[in-house]
Protein backbone atom coordinates (compact mmCIF):
# COMPACT_ATOMS: atom_id res chain seq x y z
CA UNK A 1 0.00 0.00 0.00
CA UNK A 2 1.15 3.35 -0.55
CA UNK A 3 1.84 5.90 2.48
CA UNK A 4 0.57 9.10 1.65
CA UNK A 5 2.26 10.23 4.80
CA UNK A 6 5.31 10.64 2.66
CA UNK A 7 5.87 12.50 -0.53
CA UNK A 8 6.46 10.32 -3.55
CA UNK A 9 10.06 9.98 -4.78
CA UNK A 10 11.52 11.35 -8.26
CA UNK A 11 14.73 10.87 -9.80
CA UNK A 12 16.94 13.95 -10.90
CA UNK A 13 19.26 14.55 -13.95
CA UNK A 14 20.98 17.32 -14.16
CA UNK A 15 22.84 19.02 -17.83
CA UNK A 16 25.60 20.67 -16.54
CA UNK A 17 26.50 22.73 -19.61
CA UNK A 18 24.88 22.80 -23.56
CA UNK A 19 25.89 19.96 -25.24
CA UNK A 20 26.34 17.58 -22.46
CA UNK A 21 23.72 14.99 -21.67
CA UNK A 22 21.09 15.18 -18.76
CA UNK A 23 23.54 12.64 -15.64
CA UNK A 24 21.75 11.00 -12.45
CA UNK A 25 22.79 12.89 -9.64
CA UNK A 26 20.06 11.72 -7.14
CA UNK A 27 16.87 11.54 -5.65
CA UNK A 28 14.10 13.32 -3.58
CA UNK A 29 10.79 13.49 -2.34
CA UNK A 30 8.07 16.35 -3.66
CA UNK A 31 4.49 16.29 -4.14
CA UNK A 32 4.16 16.85 -7.61
CA UNK A 33 6.45 17.10 -10.81
CA UNK A 34 6.89 21.32 -10.46
CA UNK A 35 7.86 20.69 -7.28
CA UNK A 36 10.57 18.33 -7.71
CA UNK A 37 11.62 20.55 -10.16
CA UNK A 38 11.96 23.81 -7.77
CA UNK A 39 13.58 21.14 -5.11
CA UNK A 40 15.92 19.74 -7.34
CA UNK A 41 17.49 23.64 -8.08
CA UNK A 42 17.70 24.27 -4.52
CA UNK A 43 19.32 20.48 -3.88
CA UNK A 44 21.10 19.76 -6.50
CA UNK A 45 22.32 23.08 -8.28
CA UNK A 46 23.25 25.16 -5.46
CA UNK A 47 26.87 25.29 -6.81
CA UNK A 48 26.45 26.13 -10.54
CA UNK A 49 25.81 22.28 -11.44
CA UNK A 50 23.64 22.72 -13.83
CA UNK A 51 21.47 24.55 -16.96
CA UNK A 52 18.91 22.01 -17.02
CA UNK A 53 16.89 19.94 -15.26
CA UNK A 54 14.50 16.64 -15.91
CA UNK A 55 13.14 14.83 -13.06
CA UNK A 56 11.28 11.58 -13.24
CA UNK A 57 9.14 10.08 -10.83
CA UNK A 58 11.21 6.82 -9.59
CA UNK A 59 8.43 4.68 -9.85
CA UNK A 60 8.24 4.70 -13.62
CA UNK A 61 11.73 3.61 -13.97
CA UNK A 62 11.80 -0.03 -15.03
CA UNK A 63 15.08 -1.60 -13.50
CA UNK A 64 17.01 -4.66 -14.92
CA UNK A 65 17.14 -7.59 -12.05
CA UNK A 66 20.38 -7.97 -10.39
CA UNK A 67 19.75 -11.55 -10.13
CA UNK A 68 19.87 -11.74 -13.94
CA UNK A 69 23.04 -10.00 -14.16
CA UNK A 70 25.17 -12.74 -15.43
CA UNK A 71 22.87 -13.58 -18.59
CA UNK A 72 22.36 -9.63 -19.21
CA UNK A 73 26.33 -8.56 -19.24
CA UNK A 74 28.28 -11.69 -18.38
CA UNK A 75 27.99 -12.53 -22.46
CA UNK A 76 29.28 -8.60 -23.05
CA UNK A 77 32.78 -9.31 -21.31
CA UNK A 78 34.60 -11.38 -24.26
CA UNK A 79 33.49 -9.17 -27.28
CA UNK A 80 36.42 -6.77 -26.87
CA UNK A 81 36.16 -5.65 -30.58
CA UNK A 82 33.03 -4.24 -30.04
CA UNK A 83 34.97 -0.86 -28.38
CA UNK A 84 35.88 1.49 -31.01
CA UNK A 85 39.53 1.86 -29.66
CA UNK A 86 41.16 1.55 -33.14
CA UNK A 87 40.07 4.40 -33.75
CA UNK A 88 42.13 7.82 -34.11
CA UNK A 89 40.26 10.76 -32.10
CA UNK A 90 40.49 14.61 -33.73
CA UNK A 91 42.06 16.82 -31.25
CA UNK A 92 38.68 18.74 -32.14
CA UNK A 93 36.44 16.64 -30.33
CA UNK A 94 36.41 17.31 -26.79
CA UNK A 95 33.44 15.88 -25.12
CA UNK A 96 33.58 12.24 -26.31
CA UNK B 1 35.14 82.35 1.15
CA UNK B 2 32.35 80.07 0.99
CA UNK B 3 32.59 76.87 0.81
CA UNK B 4 30.96 74.52 -1.91
CA UNK B 5 28.20 72.88 -0.65
CA UNK B 6 28.41 68.86 -0.60
CA UNK B 7 25.23 67.34 -2.02
CA UNK B 8 22.40 66.21 0.34
CA UNK B 9 23.06 62.33 0.63
CA UNK B 10 21.02 61.86 3.58
CA UNK B 11 17.49 61.28 1.74
CA UNK B 12 19.61 58.80 -0.67
CA UNK B 13 20.59 56.76 2.51
CA UNK B 14 18.25 56.51 4.18
CA UNK B 15 16.21 55.17 1.17
CA UNK B 16 18.78 52.39 0.37
CA UNK B 17 18.44 51.75 4.62
CA UNK B 18 14.75 50.43 3.82
CA UNK B 19 15.38 47.86 1.23
CA UNK B 20 18.59 46.90 2.93
CA UNK B 21 16.40 46.66 6.38
CA UNK B 22 14.14 44.97 4.80
CA UNK B 23 16.11 42.00 2.64
CA UNK B 24 17.95 42.00 6.39
CA UNK B 25 14.76 41.44 8.46
CA UNK B 26 13.40 39.18 6.27
CA UNK B 27 16.36 37.20 5.88
CA UNK B 28 16.71 37.02 9.79
CA UNK B 29 13.63 35.87 10.02
CA UNK B 30 13.60 33.11 7.24
CA UNK B 31 16.86 31.40 8.73
CA UNK B 32 14.62 30.50 11.53
CA UNK B 33 13.34 27.58 9.80
CA UNK B 34 16.73 26.58 9.08
CA UNK B 35 16.47 22.49 11.35
CA UNK B 36 12.63 23.45 11.42
CA UNK B 37 11.34 23.23 8.23
CA UNK B 38 8.31 20.13 7.64
CA UNK B 39 10.48 18.48 4.85
CA UNK B 40 14.45 18.46 4.30
CA UNK B 41 13.91 19.81 1.14
CA UNK B 42 11.79 22.78 2.29
CA UNK B 43 14.38 23.22 4.65
CA UNK B 44 17.00 23.98 2.47
CA UNK B 45 14.49 25.95 -0.26
CA UNK B 46 14.11 28.33 2.98
CA UNK B 47 17.41 28.64 3.54
CA UNK B 48 18.11 29.80 -0.20
CA UNK B 49 16.02 32.31 -0.01
CA UNK B 50 17.41 33.27 3.21
CA UNK B 51 20.68 33.41 1.75
CA UNK B 52 19.33 35.54 -1.12
CA UNK B 53 18.02 38.20 0.91
CA UNK B 54 21.21 38.25 3.01
CA UNK B 55 23.26 38.80 0.10
CA UNK B 56 20.74 41.52 -0.98
CA UNK B 57 21.16 43.15 2.12
CA UNK B 58 25.01 42.59 1.85
CA UNK B 59 25.13 45.14 -1.44
CA UNK B 60 22.55 47.23 -0.05
CA UNK B 61 23.60 48.50 2.97
CA UNK B 62 27.59 48.46 1.88
CA UNK B 63 26.37 51.05 -0.51
CA UNK B 64 24.50 53.05 2.10
CA UNK B 65 27.49 53.15 4.01
CA UNK B 66 29.45 54.80 1.15
CA UNK B 67 26.74 57.33 0.75
CA UNK B 68 26.85 58.39 4.13
CA UNK B 69 30.94 58.38 4.06
CA UNK B 70 31.60 57.97 7.70
CA UNK B 71 33.51 55.03 7.26
CA UNK B 72 30.60 52.36 8.45
CA UNK B 73 31.21 49.05 6.64
CA UNK B 74 28.07 46.45 5.86
CA UNK B 75 28.70 45.18 9.13
CA UNK B 76 28.31 48.25 11.08
CA UNK B 77 25.74 49.05 9.87
CA UNK B 78 23.45 45.44 10.08
CA UNK B 79 24.68 44.60 13.53
CA UNK B 80 25.39 48.15 15.42
CA UNK B 81 22.35 49.85 15.30
CA UNK B 82 19.45 50.79 17.14
CA UNK B 83 15.64 49.37 17.42
CA UNK B 84 14.89 52.83 15.86
CA UNK B 85 17.38 53.29 12.88
CA UNK B 86 16.26 50.27 11.39
CA UNK B 87 13.76 51.23 8.53
CA UNK B 88 12.00 47.84 7.57
CA UNK B 89 8.64 47.86 7.01
CA UNK B 90 6.63 45.99 10.03
CA UNK B 91 5.21 43.48 7.63
CA UNK B 92 8.56 41.75 7.46
CA UNK B 93 9.46 41.60 10.83
CA UNK B 94 6.12 39.66 11.88
CA UNK B 95 6.81 36.12 13.29
CA UNK B 96 7.06 33.08 10.97
CA UNK B 97 3.92 31.54 12.24
CA UNK B 98 3.47 27.99 10.66
CA UNK B 99 4.64 27.29 7.57
CA UNK B 100 1.37 28.73 5.33
CA UNK B 101 1.78 32.06 7.61
CA UNK B 102 5.80 32.22 6.46
CA UNK B 103 4.61 31.22 2.64
CA UNK B 104 1.69 33.98 2.70
CA UNK B 105 4.29 36.95 4.39
CA UNK B 106 6.97 35.58 1.14
CA UNK B 107 4.43 35.62 -1.52
CA UNK B 108 3.14 39.74 -0.37
CA UNK B 109 7.20 40.52 -0.03
CA UNK B 110 8.07 38.22 -3.28
CA UNK B 111 5.64 40.21 -5.49
CA UNK B 112 6.76 43.63 -3.59
CA UNK B 113 10.12 43.31 -4.40
CA UNK B 114 9.94 41.91 -8.14
CA UNK B 115 7.82 45.21 -9.51
CA UNK B 116 9.90 47.26 -7.03
CA UNK B 117 13.15 45.94 -8.58
CA UNK B 118 11.91 45.54 -12.29
CA UNK B 119 11.55 49.17 -12.44
CA UNK B 120 14.34 49.97 -10.31
CA UNK B 121 16.56 48.55 -13.24
CA UNK B 122 15.98 51.93 -14.92
CA UNK B 123 16.94 53.98 -11.83
CA UNK B 124 18.96 57.12 -12.38
CA UNK B 125 21.51 55.83 -9.43
CA UNK B 126 23.39 53.51 -11.24
CA UNK B 127 24.34 51.59 -8.03
CA UNK B 128 20.70 50.90 -7.36
CA UNK B 129 20.13 49.81 -10.85
CA UNK B 130 22.94 47.50 -11.03
CA UNK B 131 21.75 45.49 -7.45
CA UNK B 132 18.55 45.41 -8.80
CA UNK B 133 19.26 43.71 -11.96
CA UNK B 134 20.51 41.17 -10.08
CA UNK B 135 18.46 40.85 -7.44
CA UNK B 136 15.25 41.11 -9.81
CA UNK B 137 16.61 36.85 -10.80
CA UNK B 138 16.77 35.72 -7.28
CA UNK B 139 13.17 37.06 -6.62
CA UNK B 140 11.78 35.57 -9.66
CA UNK B 141 12.40 32.90 -8.21
CA UNK B 142 11.44 32.91 -4.62
CA UNK B 143 7.81 34.38 -6.39
CA UNK B 144 7.77 31.06 -8.00
CA UNK B 145 8.59 29.24 -4.92
CA UNK B 146 6.18 31.18 -2.66
CA UNK B 147 3.42 31.28 -4.61
CA UNK B 148 3.58 27.83 -6.05
CA UNK B 149 3.27 26.93 -2.01
CA UNK B 150 0.49 29.49 -1.64
CA UNK B 151 -1.73 27.50 -4.52
CA UNK B 152 -1.33 24.40 -2.71
CA UNK B 153 -1.88 25.05 0.54
CA UNK B 154 -5.00 27.05 -0.74
CA UNK B 155 -6.66 25.09 -2.87
CA UNK B 156 -5.68 22.10 -0.70
CA UNK B 157 -7.01 20.62 2.12
CA UNK B 158 -9.52 22.55 4.63
CA UNK B 159 -6.86 22.21 6.93
CA UNK B 160 -4.44 23.80 5.26
CA UNK B 161 -6.94 26.49 3.50
CA UNK B 162 -8.18 28.07 6.51
CA UNK B 163 -4.46 28.11 7.92
CA UNK B 164 -3.60 30.51 5.11
CA UNK B 165 -6.87 32.45 5.09
CA UNK B 166 -5.94 33.39 9.02
CA UNK B 167 -2.55 34.07 7.85
CA UNK B 168 -3.93 36.35 5.18
CA UNK B 169 -6.25 37.97 7.30
CA UNK B 170 -3.39 38.82 10.16
CA UNK B 171 -1.01 39.65 7.74
CA UNK B 172 -2.97 41.88 4.89
CA UNK B 173 -3.20 45.22 7.10
CA UNK B 174 0.74 45.45 7.26
CA UNK B 175 0.73 45.20 2.84
CA UNK B 176 -0.60 49.10 3.12
CA UNK B 177 2.76 50.50 4.45
CA UNK B 178 4.37 48.74 1.79
CA UNK B 179 2.10 51.55 -0.13
CA UNK B 180 1.97 54.30 2.09
CA UNK B 181 4.41 57.23 0.12
CA UNK B 182 5.67 59.48 1.91
CA UNK B 183 8.66 62.41 1.61
CA UNK B 184 10.89 60.20 1.09
CA UNK B 185 9.15 58.27 -1.29
CA UNK B 186 8.41 60.98 -3.55
CA UNK B 187 11.78 62.38 -3.05
CA UNK B 188 13.33 59.40 -4.83
CA UNK B 189 10.72 59.39 -7.33
CA UNK B 190 10.83 63.04 -8.25
CA UNK B 191 14.78 61.78 -8.97
CA UNK B 192 14.05 58.98 -10.78
CA UNK B 193 16.00 56.82 -8.60
CA UNK B 194 13.32 55.18 -7.41
CA UNK B 195 9.74 54.09 -9.18
CA UNK B 196 6.45 55.66 -8.28
CA UNK B 197 5.02 53.77 -5.18
CA UNK B 198 1.07 53.56 -6.54
CA UNK B 199 2.34 52.30 -9.77
CA UNK B 200 4.13 49.44 -8.23
CA UNK B 201 1.13 49.06 -5.99
CA UNK B 202 -1.19 48.37 -9.33
CA UNK B 203 1.21 45.75 -10.71
CA UNK B 204 1.49 44.48 -7.23
CA UNK B 205 -2.05 43.94 -6.62
CA UNK B 206 -2.87 42.72 -10.24
CA UNK B 207 -0.20 39.71 -9.22
CA UNK B 208 -1.67 39.26 -5.67
CA UNK B 209 -4.69 39.04 -7.01
CA UNK B 210 -4.01 36.21 -9.48
CA UNK B 211 -2.29 33.92 -6.93
CA UNK B 212 -4.93 34.34 -4.56
CA UNK B 213 -7.78 33.29 -7.03
CA UNK B 214 -5.88 30.82 -7.76
CA UNK B 215 -5.09 29.55 -4.62
CA UNK B 216 -9.05 30.20 -3.69
CA UNK B 217 -8.34 32.64 -1.07
CA UNK B 218 -10.19 36.34 -1.14
CA UNK B 219 -8.31 39.10 -0.50
CA UNK B 220 -9.04 41.26 2.67
CA UNK B 221 -10.27 44.97 2.39
CA UNK B 222 -7.29 47.40 3.25
CA UNK B 223 -7.16 48.90 6.80
CA UNK B 224 -5.52 51.92 7.78
CA UNK B 225 -2.62 51.32 9.74
CA UNK B 226 -0.50 52.64 12.80
CA UNK B 227 2.72 51.37 12.30
CA UNK B 228 5.45 53.27 10.27
CA UNK B 229 8.63 50.83 10.16
CA UNK B 230 10.13 52.98 7.32
CA UNK B 231 10.25 55.70 9.66
CA UNK B 232 12.04 53.25 12.12
CA UNK B 233 8.75 53.34 14.20
CA UNK B 234 8.52 49.22 14.64
CA UNK B 235 6.18 46.50 16.31
CA UNK B 236 7.61 44.45 19.18
CA UNK B 237 8.96 41.68 17.36
CA UNK B 238 12.14 44.08 15.97
CA UNK B 239 13.74 43.69 19.61
CA UNK B 240 13.63 40.05 19.38
CA UNK B 241 15.16 39.58 16.17
CA UNK B 242 17.67 42.56 16.73
CA UNK B 243 18.99 40.69 20.11
CA UNK B 244 19.29 37.77 18.60
CA UNK B 245 21.18 38.88 15.29
CA UNK B 246 23.19 41.64 17.13
CA UNK B 247 24.05 39.19 20.31
CA UNK B 248 27.83 38.08 18.21
CA UNK B 249 28.82 41.46 17.45
CA UNK B 250 27.46 43.02 20.17
CA UNK B 251 29.39 41.14 22.70
CA UNK B 252 32.91 40.14 20.86
CA UNK B 253 32.95 43.37 18.69
CA UNK B 254 34.98 43.02 15.58
CA UNK B 255 34.45 39.25 15.91
CA UNK B 256 35.09 37.64 12.44
CA UNK B 257 35.02 34.33 10.77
Amino acid sequence: MQDNRQWPLFEVFIRARGGLDHKHVGSLHAADARMAVDHARDLYTRRQEGVSIWVVPSKEITASDPAETDSLFEPARDKIYRHPTFYEIPDEVKTL
Amino acid sequence: MTLPVPPDTSALFRYVLRLGDLSLVLGQRLGEWVGHAPALEEDLGLANVALDLIGQARLLLSYAGEIEGRGRGEDDIAFLREHGEYLNPVLVEQPNGDFGQTILRQVLIDAFQLELYQRMMASTDQRLAEIAAKSVKEVRYHLRYSSGWLVRLGDGTADSHARVEKALESLWPYTVELFAEDELDRTMADQGVAPRLSEVKMAWLERIDEILSEATLRRPPDRSHAWHGKRGQHSEHLGYILAEMQHLQRTYPGARW
